[in-house]
C-alpha cells in the first residue's frame, strides 16, 4: 500500500511488516516502557528514560533522556521546568502527529506541514482538595491541528481520525488503565 | 443413503450433511438438490429456529422484502418496500423448504463432529451419520457476547442480552444502561426508551448508515451499485470487515432512519464505549466525539460511492437530488462515570454483539479467537464448507439475499470436490 510519490519519512513498510509478523507472535508485541524519576527540592524532579523492553528482549534508546519536572510560580513553586500535567499534553500531541504523518505515508499523502495547539482544562479546586466533587485532572482536552497536506479536507480530517483510533495516548487518556503505586 | 448394516450400532452413510435450516442452510440444500447430491438438512430445533426463538418481538428484517430471494424462490406480496416481521420471515422460509423438498431432519442437534478416513462422522441426538462432506450453516449468532467486564456488574442490576430480552416489559421499570449501538443497540435503545424508561445508550465504534438515500433504500443502493456484492478477495483488510458491528438500521414501515441524533433526539443519553467497571461505577471512554467523526466520515465515503455510481451510470434521473446528513451530534461533555448502586440504573441490555459456537465441531479448524479458519467459506479441512458468516464471500454474506451466490459457488466447490480422487486432491 505505500504509494509511490509521496514522502513522509515515515517507514510504513516495516510497520506493516511488523504487522504481519506480529499476527503469529503475540509474545513479541509485549512492550515494557520505563521511566525513572528522583527528586531534587520542592517539587522539583528529574526523570531519566532511556531503557525499555521489546520483541522479547531487552532494548535501549539511542541516548537517555533527561526530563525536569516543577510547578509554577504562581503555585509557590520555583518553576525549574514545565509541570507533570503538561507532559500529558506533550505526550498527546506528539502521538497524534506521529499517528497522522504515519497513516499519510500509508494512505500516499504528502504532508507540507502539521502543527497542533492543545489546551487542557483542569479546576485546581481537585488537587487541593478543595471540593471532594471536583476531580483532579483535566475534564477536558482540545486539540486543534493545522495540516498542510496534498488532500482535501474530508481526506485530512480522515488522518486525523485515523490517528486518535490507533493512539497509545489517546486510548490512556480517554480509558481508564490498571495502575499500581507501591513502596519497595 | 446406504446403511454399513442392519439397524441398530449401525452407521447411516450420506454424501453430504448440511448443520442448520436456516435460509442458509436451505439454500444450500437446494443447490445440493439441483446436482443431485444426496444429503440431510440436520436441525436442532425447528426450520428457521433462530429466527422463531431467538429473535426480541419487534425484530423485522433490516433488508426491504424485494431482496428476499433465495434460490428460485422470492418475495411476491403486495409491499416490496416493506421490511418483513418475524413471523413472515418464518413463513418465508417455511415456504421455501418446502417448495425445495429440503430432507430436512428437525429436533436434531450435531453433538459432535470428528474427521474419518473418507470424511466425517457427525454424532447427534438422533442417531449418527458417516459422510463425506459438512456444509456449516449453524450461524455467526449462536451465543451473545458479554465482555468481560460484565462480571463486575453489581448484583442488583438484572442483565439481559438478545437473547432473553423479548420487549420492554420484560425490564424493571428504572433506567436502562444499553451497551453496545450497532442495529440491536439502536433498535433496543429506542424501543425501551418508549416505553418510558430513561436509557443511557454506550457507543463504541459503529456503523452510521440512513435508512433512505436519495428518495431510495440505502440497501437499493449497496445492491444497485455493487457495494453489496463486493468479494472478500478483493478486500484490504478482510480480518477488519469481517468484524464490523452491523448498520444502524431498523425496518419499520415509516421507513425510518434511526442514527444516534434520532436517539439523543428521543432524550436517549449517549456515553462513550464502556471501558471499565469498577468500585460499582460503569467508566466510558472519553473518546466519544472521534467516534463519531469517523462514522460520520464512513457514512458520506459511501454515500459519494453511491452518487459517483449514479452519476457514471446515467441513474440520476430515477433516484433524489444528492444530500448530506447532519453530523452526529456530540454532547457539550459526555458523562464518563455512572454509579450502577445508586438505583437509577436499574438494568442492563447486553448488545455487544454474538459469536458462534463450534464446541461441537472436533476439529482443529477454529483460531484463537474462536472463529472457523476458512477461505471464502472452504474451511481448512477436506470436504467441510461455511455458509452465513460475516463478509464470507461478499458483503450480503450474511443476508438472506447473500445465501443464493455463495451456497452456489461453495456447493460447485463441493461437487469438484466429489468428483476428485482423493489421490489428487
Amino acid at each position: 500500500m505505500t504509494t509511490t510519490g509521496a514522502n513522509n519519512g515515515v517507514n510504513v513498510q516495516a510497520l506493516l511488516d511488523a504487522r504481519e509478523a506480529l499476527k503469529g507472535a503475540p509474545e513479541a508485541a509485549q512492550f515494557t516502557w520505563r521511566a525513572s524519576c528522583r527528586w531534587q527540592n520542592g517539587t522539583h524532579s528529574e526523570s531519566k528514560v532511556q531503557s525499555f523492553f521489546g520483541l522479547g528482549q531487552e532494548q535501549s534508546h539511542k541516548t537517555e533522556t533527561s526530563l525536569g519536572a516543577d510547578h509554577p510560580e504562581v503555585f509557590a513553586s520555583e518553576d525549574h521546568a514545565i509541570t507533570p500535567i503538561e507532559y500529558i499534553l506533550v505526550g498527546l500531541a506528539s502521538c497524534l502527529t506521529a499517528g497522522v504523518a504515519a497513516v499519510a505515508q500509508n494512505r500516499g499523502i504528502q504532508l507540507r506541514s502539521v502543527e497542533s495547539n492543545l489546551e487542557g482544562k483542569m479546576d485546581i479546586r481537585g488537587i487541593l482538595g478543595v471540593d471532594s466533587d471536583v476531580r483532579n485532572g483535566y475534564d477536558d482536552i482540545k486539540v486543534t491541528f493545522k495540516i498542510d497536506a496534498d488532500a482535501s479536507k474530508e481526506d485530512i480530517e480522515a488522518l486525523v481520525a485515523q490517528s486518535q483510533k490507533r493512539s497509545a495516548v489517546y486510548d490512556v487518556i480517554t480509558n481508564p488503565v490498571n495502575v499500581t503505586v507501591e513502596v519497595a | 443413503m446406504k446403511s454399513l448394516s442392519s439397524r441398530g450400532g449401525t452407521i447411516e452413510q450420506v454424501t453430504a450433511v448440511v448443520i442448520g435450516a436456516g435460509h442458509m442452510g436451505l439454500a444450500a440444500s437446494r443447490c445440493l438438490n439441483e446436482r443431485s447430491i444426496d444429503h440431510v438438512v440436520l436441525e436442532r430445533g425447528e426450520i428457521a429456529n433462530s429466527w422463531r426463538r431467538e429473535r426480541w418481538d419487534s425484530l423485522r428484517l433490516l433488508t426491504p422484502n424485494w431482496l428476499s430471494r433465495l434460490p428460485g424462490y422470492h418475495y411476491d406480496g403486495s409491499d416490496p418496500d416493506g421490511y418483513m416481521t418475524m413471523r413472515e420471515v418464518i413463513d418465508f422460509i417455511s415456504r421455501f423448504a418446502v417448495l425445495s423438498s429440503a430432507p430436512v431432519r428437525t429436533h436434531t442437534t450435531v453433538t459432535r463432529v470428528q474427521r474419518t478416513d473418507a470424511g466425517y462422522d457427525v454424532a447427534t441426538t438422533n442417531g449418527n451419520l458417516r459422510c463425506r462432506t459438512i456444509m456449516i450453516a449453524s450461524g455467526a449468532c449462536n451465543v451473545p457476547s458479554v465482555p468481560a467486564l460484565g462480571k463486575a456488574v453489581p448484583p442488583s442490576i438484572r442483565c439481559f442480552t438478545p437473547f432473553s430480552y423479548r420487549n420492554p416489559n420484560d425490564l424493571p421499570e428504572g433506567g436502562v444502561l444499553v451497551v453496545g449501538a450497532s442495529a440491536t443497540g439502536v433498535q433496543l435503545a429506542d424501543e425501551i426508551i418508549r416505553s418510558g424508561r430513561p436509557v443511557t445508550l454506550s457507543v463504541g465504534e459503529h456503523v452510521r448508515l440512513p435508512r433512505t438515500y436519495r428518495a431510495r433504500d440505502v440497501l437499493w443502493w449497496m445492491d444497485a451499485s455493487g457495494v453489496w456484492n463486493q468479494r472478500y478477495n478483493d478486500i484490504d483488510d478482510l480480518m477488519r470487515v469481517r468484524r464490523l458491528p452491523s448498520p444502524q438500521l431498523i425496518g419499520t414501515p415509516e421507513r425510518a432512519t434511526l442514527d444516534l441524533n434520532a436517539l439523543s433526539s428521543a432524550g436517549v443519553e449517549i456515553v462513550g464505549r464502556l471501558s471499565a467497571v469498577r468500585d460499582g461505577r460503569a467508566l466510558f471512554s472519553g473518546g466519544l466525539r472521534n467516534l463519531f467523526a469517523l462514522a460520520d466520515l464512513k457514512m458520506n465515503r459511501l454515500l459519494g460511492t453511491f452518487d459517483e455510481w449514479a452519476r457514471n451510470h446515467a441513474r440520476e434521473a430515477e433516484v433524489g437530488p444528492a444530500e448530506r446528513f447532519e453530523p452526529t451530534r456530540a454532547p457539550e461533555s459526555s458523562t464518563l462515570k455512572l454509579d450502577l448502586r445508586n438505583g437509577e440504573i436499574r438494568s442492563i441490555v447486553w448488545a455487544t454483539g454474538f459469536r458462534p459456537d463450534y464446541s461441537w465441531l472436533g476439529l482443529p479448524v477454529i483460531d484463537d479467537k474462536g472463529h472457523l479458519r476458512h477461505d471464502g467459506g472452504v474451511v481448512d479441512a477436506p470436504g467441510l464448507y461455511a455458509l452465513g458468516l460475516p463478509f464470507l464471500r461478499r458483503r450480503k454474506s450474511t443476508f438472506i439475499s447473500g445465501a443464493e451466490d455463495d451456497a452456489r459457488e461453495l456447493v460447485d466447490h463441493l461437487a469438484d470436490y466429489l468428483a476428485t480422487p482423493a489421490s489428487r486432491r
